[in-house]
């Protein structure tokens, strides 16, 4: 019995719950706008993290009960499952959510102990191996050649069979990122690509509403104070910098900042995975940092790279840089020289 | 209005002082029996100077300060010294140590008590007169009075800080003690605004308490004493978190309040201080909170040396489903199970636990780094940090990460969300690193004392060899000089063996027993007979061992 001999926290799983919480906006409107497909990754992804976890656990002779309680393991499986097209096939989800709670997570030790990021780890090893299945996304609605409901969806995604007649591009389409990069490759200028129904009021059409979902839940998770400013402001402030002085350098070549912050994950990246306490600096100097780091890299690999999108490859890259930023970024200590007054 | 400051940090937990400020505080009766630590500060322990079966008077010496770190203890009643022996006592260690037993006569007759005025008394004097009268700082650290107050002149002291802020959830003696005696109070802060002759003098007092506030406020009135109401936010009653908090100045990293011109002391230091010496009353008796899971709780003038249990009595007992007892408050007390433990200096607070109040925690996860830690504590440092090296025995690193800067107030661990019982680990790394110390210390300490002996004889080699060198050289110049022929060199060699023998001769006789010379002849013939009888016995014993050596042999063929 040792000194204090009580305890106000919520406790890691109340945490965790929270951030399940605060992903329900992004998701209801994910529904809303590209139909219920997305249920059905969240429901595989909960399953296999859940499996994988005990799985592990057990491999690793430790309790299964109270690190299954812990909620963890969901949040990870969530985050793989948002971004992923919810119309793939459903090992695409199995293996990424796999990989995260067995390689990423477990094999590093488990809750807490683990270097990066789980679920961006999931997403690079999918858009590595599996780049077709991972860059078609459902088109929104209208927008399509043809739209299938929620039964052939279902079948598509466990035997991968369309109804007949259907190709599979007929309902899917690149990513707004994506297509703005195919199309600035094409000479277009950036205006008259934007003018296309792909997009919206800012950004991707329908897309850019699922980012103000996770806006909400951000603002969810600020308010219950299990993130803090830092992070979402850091990265939110640096995209929009960077972008912004390109913007203005050439607008005919590189887009508005406002479109970067509702494209792809960056809102997701912003409150929900740059966020995550256990892949990132702990400090607030170093949240800084690591966040504006973050947003530099995301910016650099969206305009300037191969790949879709820059949130996960910035996440990784950043969480190499947190035992330096941690260590470099000390805060000053009670009654330390120097300090403020 | 004085304008305060804040630090950073600090949590909210739940007062629980109202169950047991509601009640004005009660005289203890006197217990049969009085358990009384010989160490009831920080320092040395005191040194006995009565022995069992001694009678003693209410305030009478029992133990005097040995060293200048310590402080002296009394007999809390008049009776009889039972036994001064080891015991268990409440000590996180839980090992035994001295201990004075008094059974109780029920006189409560008091020794002679010599109040005296303190402004006529010299200083060091004064100081003297703490430490024999057994003041230490009743906040908890139980630091020795006339150590703290001993303020060379040098140091200018600007500010004197009463600590009247009592922070912790649940505790109320100190509150209850403003309440009932802040005429005394003051007059004791007197005592220690003479001996430390500060610019100004604050009371700081946590504003969940407004009588005590107002209580003070009327007592201080045209003193010069200013009152101040803080924020409540524990740890406010941490020392430097309490000067941060009225001075703005924040104790450097190592450091003490006098680095800053700063002294503060606890309100029932002061008390104790004005009983002392207004009253001629040494420290034998203080308010203890008897709160927690029992039927009134309440205040209790308690004597030191009171079994806890006894006053759990008092209070009404221990309501159905209590275990254990925490000596102190919740956030940094010590929990014990043995209600026969006594009170002592500086037991504030007595909480009978139950499972209801204190339910036990789930299981520790691993940290997830979410800095709830950091954010809760007051010394700025990061636990989260701490508690990682800690764990991996990282002692140089933890260090550097001012380890020894964290007051063990418990905030981090308050608000884990994983529930690591952090301050066990920055406890275990402290004791670890004072350990290491330690060693290493005493390691310098055997290198050098190697390291010296190693050269000494290295010296007295090189001077030996010296010697031997110059030896040759003069035996070498002698044989040169002298004519080489072989009669000289056999007399010389004849007479230098009559020369030894000589010498041999004289030392023979200079150790012959001395007290042989004048000896009676009755006497001589005793010492006749006894050598006669040795030289007997030897022959005997001789006899037998060569038999017996031929038995073996024989045997053996």
């Amino acid at each position: 019995m040792n000194p204090p001999y009580i305890h106000q926290a919520p406790s890691v799983s109340a945490i965790m719950l929270k951030v399940l919480l605060a992903l329900l906006p992004g998701i209801a409107l994910t529904i809303w706008y590209f139909g219920p497909a997305i249920l059905v990754s969240l429901a595989l992804a909960s399953l296999t993290a859940l499996a994988t976890e005990a799985a592990m656990l057990k491999l690793r002779d430790r309790p299964i009960k109270p690190f299954l309680g812990d909620n963890s393991a969901l949040v990870t499986a969530w985050l793989v499952a948002l971004s992923i097209p919810p119309l793939a096939p459903w090992w695409l989800v199995v293996v990424g959510v796999a990989f995260a709670i067995s390689i990423a997570k477990q094999l590093y030790g488990g809750l807490g102990n683990n270097p990066f990021n789980p679920a961006m780890v999931a997403y690079a090893v999918l858009v590595i191996s599996f780049p077709a299945q991972m860059t078609h996304w459902l088109a929104p609605h209208g927008l399509g050649a043809t739209e299938i409901d929620f039964i052939s969806q279902l079948r598509y995604i466990f035997s991968g069979a369309l109804p007949g007649g259907t190709a599979f591009d007929a309902i899917t389409a690149a990513t707004p990122l994506d297509t703005l990069k195919t199309q600035l490759h094409l000479e277009r200028p950036v205006k008259e690509i934007l003018g296309m129904p792909v997009y919206g009021y800012l950004a991707g059409k329908d897309s850019e509403m699922v980012a103000l979902g996770y806006v909400a839940g951000g603002i969810y998770l600020l308010l219950n104070r299990i993130i803090t400013w830092h992070v979402p402001v850091a990265f939110l402030g640096t995209l929009f910098g960077v972008a912004g002085l390109f913007h203005l350098a050439d607008p005919g070549l590189y887009v508005a900042p406002l479109f970067h912050w509702m494209s792809g994950a960056a809102m997701l990246g912003a409150f929900f995975i740059l966020t995550d306490p256990v892949s990132g600096p702990t400090t607030p100097k170093g949240k800084l940092i690591f966040a504006a780091g973050a947003a530099v890299l995301t910016y650099v690999i969206r305009v300037f790279g191969g790949f879709p999108d820059g949130v996960a490859f910035a996440t990784l890259l950043m969480n190499l840089c947190v035992p330096l930023l941690d260590a470099y970024t000390q805060p000053r200590v009670f009654g330390e020289k120097g300090g403020k007054k | 209005m004085k304008t305060l400051h804040h630090f950073h940090g600090g949590v909210h937990p739940e007062q629980h002082k109202l169950e047991s400020s509601a009640l004005p505080s009660v005289c203890a009766p006197v217990p049969q029996r009085l358990i009384l630590p010989l160490q009831q500060h920080l320092g040395t322990r005191a040194k006995a100077v009565v022995r069992a079966g001694d009678k003693v008077l209410k305030g009478q010496l029992l133990a005097r300060a040995a060293g200048a770190m310590s402080a002296a203890i009394h007999a809390p009643t008049s009776g009889t010294v039972l036994s001064v022996d080891f015991h268990a006592l409440p000590h996180p260690s839980g090992l035994p140590d001295l201990c004075a037993i008094i059974e109780a006569d029920g006189e409560d007759l008091w020794a002679e008590r010599a109040p005296c005025d303190f402004r006529a008394a010299d200083r060091a004097e004064l100081r003297a007169k703490l430490r024999d009268g057994g003041i230490v700082g009743l906040g908890g650290a139980t630091f020795p009075a006339h150590l703290k107050f001993d303020c060379k002149p040098a140091r200018e002291i600007r500010t004197l800080v009463l600590n009247g802020a009592e922070c912790e959830p649940w505790i109320t003696s100190d509150d209850r003690l403003m309440r009932e005696r802040a005429a005394e109070i003051v007059r004791g802060i007197e005592i220690l605004r003479y001996l430390a002759s500060p610019g100004e003098t604050l009371v700081g007092i946590e504003d969940n308490k407004p009588q005590a506030v107002t209580a003070m406020r009327q007592a201080c009135a045209n003193t010069g004493i200013e009152v101040v109401a803080v924020p409540t936010l524990y740890p406010t009653g941490g020392e430097k978190q309490l000067i941060k908090v009225l001075t703005g100045k924040e104790v450097p990293s190592g450091g003490y309040p006098l680095h800053v011109g700063v002294l503060c002391s606890n309100v029932a230091t002061a008390y104790a201080a004005h009983r002392l010496i207004n009253c001629g009353e040494p420290m034998i008796s203080r308010l203890v909170t008897v709160t927690g899971s029992v039927r009134t709780p309440q205040n209790f003038e308690a004597l030191l040396g009171t079994p806890i249990e006894e006053l759990v009595k008092l209070a009404g007992g221990a309501l159905p489903g209590s275990a254990g007892y925490i000596l102190g408050g919740p956030m940094m007390g010590l929990h014990v199970s043995n209600g026969w433990l006594p009170v002592v200096k500086s037991t504030n607070c007595v909480i009978v636990k139950s499972p209801q109040l204190f339910p036990p925690l789930p299981p520790a996860l691993p940290c997830i780094r979410c800095t709830r830690c950091a954010d809760a504590c007051p010394a700025d440092l990061q636990p989260q940090e701490l508690y990682w090296f800690a764990k991996s025995r990282n002692f140089d690193k933890i260090k550097n990460y001012h380890l020894f800067d964290c007051i063990e107030c418990g905030a981090c661990n308050y608000v884990c969300p994983s529930h690591i019982p952090l301050v066990q680990y920055f406890r275990f790394a402290k004791s670890e690193l004072r350990a290491l110390e330690h060693e290493s210390a005493a390691a310098a300490l055997a290198r050098e004392r190697y390291e010296y002996r190693q050269m000494r004889i290295e010296r007295d080699k090189q001077e030996k060899a010296e010697k031997l060198a110059q030896k040759e050289k003069a035996a070498l110049a002698a044989r040169q000089s002298a004519p080489a022929t072989g009669v000289s060199q056999d007399g010389s060699a004849q007479a230098r063996i009559q020369a030894a023998l000589e010498r041999a001769r004289e030392q023979a006789a200079a150790v012959k027993p001395k007290n042989m010379d004048s000896l009676t002849s009755q006497q001589q013939a005793e010492i006749a007979e006894i050598e006669a009888r040795r030289a007997k016995a030897r022959e005997l014993a001789q006899g037998q061992a060569s038999g017996k050596t031929e038995q073996a042999t024989d045997e053996h063929g």
